[in-house]
């Protein structure tokens, strides 16, 4: 029901719909009290026992009215229907009910209830065992649930971003107001945060003067100043979620949310904020007073019932009554009198309390026993203090049992809050989070007057702590009325009593928890579920540990709180996640041979980030195999180009570079000439092989290292750790030069011929013989030339600057293709060195040691490296370990598949009788037959042997003969031609 | 005759243009780096300095002469850039051609910082982050190096991630002028 003339929302129309039904609110807004002002107070159904649930808050802590909003893919499921602002078009429907919010099937549940209570299912579904995971879990979660997701990928737009400050204010509350004036006008550089659209927090929600003007138009002109200063930062609609270590905070900013059509803005926006020093004034949460069915729809906190008559001009039924334990009710009552709704009665449980309302039936030392009503709140019970029954109608109930300070972010740090008994709740705990103050409500000072005094202060001391004069701004005058109350946390008598609405447990519930020993409060919450729902217990925590104190006999200190932990509210994943979405989740790395691969039809593999072709496809090749056999085949018979820039290269350079690379090298490299290439093995401290490749001594004092494509950052770190941990007095300097060169390998016998078409000198075995490396110019450019072979060919990698590498990939590929050649890609790379037995990662994959690789002698025995000691160890040295082999078909199965393992003929392919694994396999269009690299228990003695492979995943079995890894040329005759 | 022809890291990508906002590439002539050995930090300063008129820089900083300017790049290690090296380090320094191992890039226009707080977690503000303040850190997931120089921010990244680096950047480019936009 709206009441003309209150509120300080605007008069515009807003259309919306909800639950189908087209419905017209009021710019300012938000759907609950829209719904509210159109008398919809039925707005959900509860968790467990889908009993029917109205607006209980008007904030954040909302645990009832949760609602989808928006459709199909942009649907948002779980939005606080008392934080989702109103705009035109918005759509939201009611979640959890079936076929209709009204009508529920599962309501039945709640008829169920006296089975279901605390420690029902862990009671329950323990037995038969298996049937838990296939039939209990499935259908509990189908009947339990909030709402749903869509299915489809979110196309909403998030975004992340960090922020630093000086002091950091969350809250824009009188105290958080005040703090951000103060530590501002003391020159610090300060952001404030505020949850709400507009700042002012519980001013905007009351009826009452700051300096003789309306407390909401004295925020206002306080918020103006504030966005008027250049070092305050002003952030409204965003929820400070998390404090963690060195002044970082989390927090949610919502961009779009309250927007019809976002336009590019992201929905969302995750910061991370660095604050020097922060003020936390996250204000106070009223909890409620368990009675036996205080969650009907009507029935909401009186604090809430009052900010929507005062702030949105809203009231909850023509006919209201206030229930409470504290002069703070009261104000309700005083409030909605003045509006002209009719309060039936002020009910305060307080024998002497004294009607602060104004002229309203007041009914002290009275409790409210019992709600009425289903779908809505229709009467109320009252229980004289001499105990006499009456019963009122009314269509709103509003409830205070007082105010719990927001104390969540204080714990996030693992402080404990502390109790204090005379407000009857917890306050944080000094230095809970460290560099962070606390003032006004959130530290239990509840008068307007004491939130400007203290907010004041403590801005002022955050930017004195920080090296800045602090300044205090001139303190107005405001409402100081003293803030008492006596506890109730529940009122005796049947039926059930309500704590935590969302999770639907009742004061029976934890009373149970404690009968059955659970008495601990972390274990009553595992076992009640209490504060485990969206909402984290916001409403109930407090009254349930009160419950569990009394249940258990101890005081409430003794028995403690929970553990509050991040976030504050809920935060989408897509917003922490944001930009991660599709390729966003890892850069991609692309050769300069890219686009023309593309273009040339090749299929994109992934190694690490680098995108590599996998082959390229000609005209009439159906499947990867074919483009690979040919290339192969070409590689070996004519000439292949491919382009292997992604391989890591690192220029080194000093006089020690030579000791440098025999101590971070198993063989020696200090007698490489310059002018020379060699082969080099790596080994982790621990014995095993680290990396393999080529160094190359360009001059006297350069060296250029190449590294494999996966371990060019482990490599790098590597040398970085050897010098810095080892080698701190060599004189050696080494940078990445990976991105700087495209290089390409030029492989098979006409690679010579190729290469002297396009250099600018021509080369001759004899200048340039097998592992040589020089300066050359190739059509006009400078160029590194490397007489290396990975496909056991003659070939070479030429290295020139990057702003060649596309013009020079498209040359030597037609002048390739001119000469029966062209490009090979990953595919053909692998086979041409599975041929040959060459290694890669699939070989040296962590767990083997040169030893293993037949690579035993390359670890110098006239110096000392890193790994040499560890890879000394007898049991890396044992004949019986697994060694590299080849391995080629030799029954009816001729399939050969990496990942299979090997057993003697006769064995049973158990795990008890494994003799090794393939590494890697292939078909081998220049033997005509598959071909494998393989580990096996002393493998290279076995030479000629019979072993039997089977692949339990693809239920393959191949008899094989143990071969030598090197299938083809063993006397590398072709390399050195 | 048949000559090789170069492509810059950011042909086709760039410029990007979002409101005020304007990301560039910058095309530095040659880069190298320059790392001083053991002990010879002061001696390659008065080499730069006597031969091009810029020092090695300290720690997060750059130094600069005209467009010239040499930026630190880490643990003894700075990128000399705009011109060609023409002081002779032998025996002081090692000396590396990284001409083409970069993209380098200029975001310029009202709200450049509020663009780079959407990638990068370091405090970019003009107070914390001054003219010739240069600083290694990560865009996303990529490793750069973010300097403030002639009245933008210029950053460098590998060469090879040069489209995610500027995809990044335009679509924080884009939230950040949609946001301008709502006022």
């Amino acid at each position: 029901m709206r009441i003309e003339g209150k509120g300080r929302i605007g008069t515009a129309p807003v259309d919306y719909v909800f639950d189908g039904v087209r419905r017209r609110g009021r710019v300012g807004d938000t759907l609950a009290s829209a719904l509210m002002a159109d008398g919809e107070m039925l707005l959900g159904r509860s968790f467990k026992y889908h009993r029917p649930r109205g607006v209980v808050t008007a904030d954040s802590a909302e645990p009832n009215a949760l609602v989808t909003v928006g459709t199909g893919a942009r649907a948002e499921p779980n939005t606080r229907a008392t934080v989702q602002e109103l705009y035109p078009g918005l759509e939201a429907r009611s979640q959890n009910r079936w076929p209709s919010l009204g009508f529920d099937l599962m309501g039945v549940t709640d008829l169920a209830a006296p089975l279901l209570g605390a420690g029902f299912y862990y009671k329950t579904f323990m037995w038969p065992k298996s049937f838990w995971e296939k039939l209990y879990e499935p259908m509990i979660r189908r009947a339990a649930g909030l709402g749903a997701l869509f299915g489809a990928h979110n196309p909403d737009r998030y975004e992340k971003a960090y922020a630093f400050c000086d002091v950091l204010v969350i809250g824009g509350g009188p105290a958080g107001l005040m703090a951000a004036l103060a530590a501002g006008q003391s020159g610090a550089d300060v952001i404030l945060c505020d949850e709400g659209p507009r700042l002012g927090g519980r001013l905007l929600a009351e009826d009452e003067t700051i300096d003789g003007r309306d407390a909401a138009v004295w925020a206002q002109e306080t918020a103006e100043q504030l966005r008027a200063m250049d070092n305050v930062r002003v952030m409204t609609r965003t929820t400070v979620t998390g404090a963690f270590d060195q002044g970082t905070f989390a927090a949610l900013e919502r961009v779009a949310q309250h927007l019809a059509d976002p336009g590019g803005r992201p929905l969302e926006c995750f910061w991370r904020i660095a604050a020097k020093r922060s003020v936390l004034c996250a204000g106070a949460l009223e909890r409620h007073i368990a009675f036996r069915d205080n969650d009907r729809p009507g029935v909401m906190m009186a604090g809430a019932m009052r900010a929507y008559l005062n702030h949105w001009g809203v009231a909850a039924g023509q006919s209201v009554a206030v229930f409470g334990n504290n002069d703070d009710a009261h104000r309700t009552a005083r409030d909605m009198a003045a509006a002209g709704v009719h309060v039936a009665a002020l009910i305060d449980a307080r024998h002497d309390a004294q009607n602060l309302a104004g002229n309203v039936p007041f009914y002290p030392g009275f409790q409210v026993t019992r709600a009425h009503g289903r779908k809505r709140l229709e009467a109320i019970t009252l229980r004289a203090p001499d105990g006499g029954r009456e019963s009122i109608a009314v269509q709103a109930l509003g409830v205070s049992g007082g105010w719990n300070p927001a104390v969540h972010l204080t714990c996030h740090m693992n402080a404990r809050p502390v109790w204090r008994d005379d407000i009857a709740t917890f306050v944080p705990r000094d230095g809970a989070v460290p560099g962070m103050r606390v003032a006004g409500a959130a530290r239990g000072a509840f008068t307007t007057m004491t939130c400007l005094t203290d907010g004041a202060e403590a801005g002022r001391a955050a930017a004195q702590d920080i090296g800045f004069k602090g300044q205090s701004p001139d303190l107005p005058d405001a409402e100081d009325a003293p803030y008492r109350l006596r506890r109730l946390w529940a009122v005796e008598g049947k039926g059930r009593a309500w704590l935590d609405f969302q999770n639907d447990v009742t004061v029976k519930d934890v009373r149970q928890a404690a009968a059955e020993n659970y008495a601990s409060v972390e274990h009553m919450k595992r076992y009640t579920t209490q504060g485990m729902a969206t909402d984290q217990g916001k409403n109930s925590n407090v009254q349930a540990l009160a419950i569990l104190a009394d249940a258990t006999g101890r005081d409430i200190p003794e028995t403690g709180t929970t553990t509050f932990r991040p976030p504050y509210t809920p935060v989408a994943i897509a917003a922490m996640g944001a930009g991660a979405q599709g390729h966003g989740f890892a850069p991609q790395r692309f050769t300069t041979s890219h686009s023309a691969s593309v273009k040339m039809g090749a299929p994109m593999v992934e190694a690490g980030l680098w995108y590599r072709s996998s082959f390229f496809p000609r005209e009439g090749e159906r499947t990867w195999r074919q483009s690979c056999d040919r290339e192969v085949r070409m590689v070996r018979d004519a000439v292949g180009i491919c382009d292997v820039s992604t391989l890591g290269k690192i220029d080194l350079q000093g006089p020690d570079v030579g000791a440098f690379l025999d101590f971070v090298y198993a063989n020696r490299f200090s007698t490489l000439r310059p002018g020379r290439v060699r082969y080099g093995l790596m080994l982790r401290e621990d014995g095993h092989v680290m990396d393999d490749g080529t160094t190359a001594r360009l001059s006297e004092n350069q060296w250029v290292m190449t590294t494999t494509t996966a371990a060019a950052g482990e490599v790098m770190r590597h040398l970085d750790w050897v010098r810095q941990a080892f080698c701190a007095q060599m004189n050696v300097r080494f940078t990445s030069v990976t991105e700087a060169w495209a290089q390409f390998a030029i492989a098979g016998p006409k690679a010579r011929d190729l290469l002297n078409g396009m250099l600018d000198a021509p080369i001759d075995n004899a200048s340039f013989p097998y592992m040589a490396c020089g300066e050359v110019s190739v059509l006009g450019a400078a160029a590194r030339l490397f007489r290396i072979s990975f496909s056991g060919e003659h070939a070479y990698e030429i290295a020139v600057p990057a702003r060649y590498g596309a013009s020079l990939f498209e040359k030597l590929v037609e002048r390739a293709e001119a000469m029966g050649g062209g490009a090979y890609g990953m595919e053909a790379l692998n086979v041409l060195r599975i041929e040959k037995g060459h290694i890669t990662h699939a070989e040296i994959h962590g767990r083997t040691t040169a030893f293993d690789i037949g690579f035993g002698r390359m670890v110098s025995a006239q110096k000392d490296c890193i790994g040499k000691a560890m890879a000394a160890r007898p049991g890396l040295m044992d004949p019986e370990r697994a060694q590299l082999v080849g391995l080629r078909p030799i029954g009816a199965v001729k399939q050969l598949v990496a990942g299979a393992h090997l057993f003697a003929p006769e064995a049973k392919p158990v795990s008890a009788a494994d003799e090794g694994y393939i590494t890697s396999a292939c078909f081998s269009p220049t033997l005509g037959e598959t071909r494998a690299l393989a580990f096996l228990a002393n493998g290279r003695a076995r030479h000629g042997e019979t072993i039997k492979m089977v692949d339990h995943l693809r239920g393959l079995t191949a008899v094989c003969e143990v071969t030598d890894p090197v299938a083809f040329d063993p006397d590398g005759g072709r390399l050195r031609g | 005759m048949d000559r090789l022809t170069a492509v810059s890291p950011g042909a086709d990508l760039l410029p990007v243009r979002q409101g005020a906002l304007t990301l560039e590439e910058v095309l530095p002539g040659e880069i190298t780096s320059i790392a001083p050995f053991r002990g010879q930090r002061k001696a390659v300063t008065q080499a730069l300095l006597a031969a091009l008129g810029v020092g090695f820089p300290e720690a997060n900083c750059l130094t600069r002469k005209g467009e010239l300017r040499c930026v630190w790049m880490g643990r003894d290690l700075a990128f000399l850039m705009g011109a060609r090296l023409t002081a002779d380090l032998g025996g002081l320094a090692a000396v590396t051609d990284q001409s083409d191992g970069w993209i380098v890039l200029k975001l310029s226009g009202a709200g450049a910082e509020d663009v780079l707080a959407r990638l990068v977690p370091a405090d970019l503000r003009a107070a914390a982050f001054p003219e010739g303040a240069a600083i290694r850190t990560q865009l996303g997931h990529m490793n750069v190096s973010v300097a403030r120089t002639g009245g933008g921010l210029q950053i460098m990244g590998f060469r090879s991630m040069a489209r995610t680096l500027v995809q990044e950047i335009a679509d924080a480019m884009a939230s950040v002028a949609a946001r301008a936009g709502a006022g």
